[in-house]
């Protein structure tokens, strides 16, 4: 089995060579909060977070945290500001980055609850104090509006 | 999404991660972690590939209920159709250097601007 990717190291040598002086310094922590489910999945409401966009941006535009509804959702999301393999695949599939017919299925089999009447955005800003004090807790804002039990987290 | 994991988490809402890179993930350290090797952007399956998306989407529900602590990684028995991909990405060719530089020249005034914005 191939090793996988470091993106970490990876990165930091491509924007060396676009001339970056300092690395990014990777976000970590020592202490990790892990809270245990409340009730079974069965009877849970899932939410899910997406990295994607609900519109077409570049990477001049502000990105900002956003929600798209799971009832009547988009064919597809957008992502052409943010780093993924554009060589290697595309986000033509919405399902491959914000499964939502599966989600339904496992709503229909009994195996989750229900699903949130909307999706996520999270914006991913360069900057983690940003993400911490201002965006992350806009999401958790969000999802408590939409009484989500458990969160589906799914970066590009 | 590391970040957002953390606040939800401490807000009193389970998350599990459904990604591909994994060096960054648990370098952060985060609560539950699916992984899939593929390149970044179809980190739920292969396209169009629904069996597949089912069995990953079932893997991530799952980690939900069996994960007993904080960093907890699984890994998603898939792979993509062949490994090209891994050393393509973000490859740094000798040949491609001067084009590099003036991107992150491009880069750098698109960020000033963006943060003069904001």
């Amino acid at each position: 089995m191939a090793e996988p990717i470091g993106y970490m190291e990876r990165s930091r040598l491509y924007y060396q060579a676009q001339g970056f002086e300092k690395a990014y310094q990777w976000a970590r922590f020592d202490e990790v909060p892990f809270t245990r489910l409340k009730k079974p999945l069965s009877e849970s409401r899932l939410g899910i977070v997406t990295t994607a966009a609900t519109y077409s941006r570049t990477a001049k535009d502000f990105r900002a945290v956003d929600s798209g509804s799971t009832v009547e959702a988009p064919e597809r999301l957008f992502g052409d500001d943010l780093s993924w393999d554009k060589k290697a695949t595309h986000l033509d599939d919405r399902e491959s980055y914000l499964p939502l017919i599966q989600l339904e299925n496992a709503v229909a089999e009994g195996r989750l609850g229900s699903l949130s009447p909307r999706f996520y955005c999270a914006p991913t800003n360069y900057s983690q104090r940003e993400t911490l004090t201002e965006e992350g807790p806009e999401i958790l804002r969000l999802c408590q509006e939409d009484e989500v039990d458990v969160a589906l987290l799914v970066p590009l | 999404m590391s970040l957002v994991a953390r606040i939800l988490e401490e807000a009193g809402i389970p998350t599990v991660i459904l990604g591909s890179a994994i060096d960054i993930v648990e370098h952060c350290g985060v609560p539950r972690f699916l992984f899939t090797d593929f390149p970044l952007g179809n980190p739920c399956g292969v396209p169009w590939d629904r069996d597949m998306q089912h069995a990953i989407l079932g893997q991530a529900l799952d980690l939900f209920e069996q994960a007993k602590g904080p960093r907890t990684t699984v890994r998603a028995p898939f792979s993509w159709d062949g490994d090209v991909w891994r050393d393509q990405y973000m490859e740094v060719r000798p040949e491609d250097r001067e084009e590099m530089l003036r991107k992150g020249e491009e880069n750098r005034k698109a960020r000033a601007e963006k943060r003069a914005r904001s």
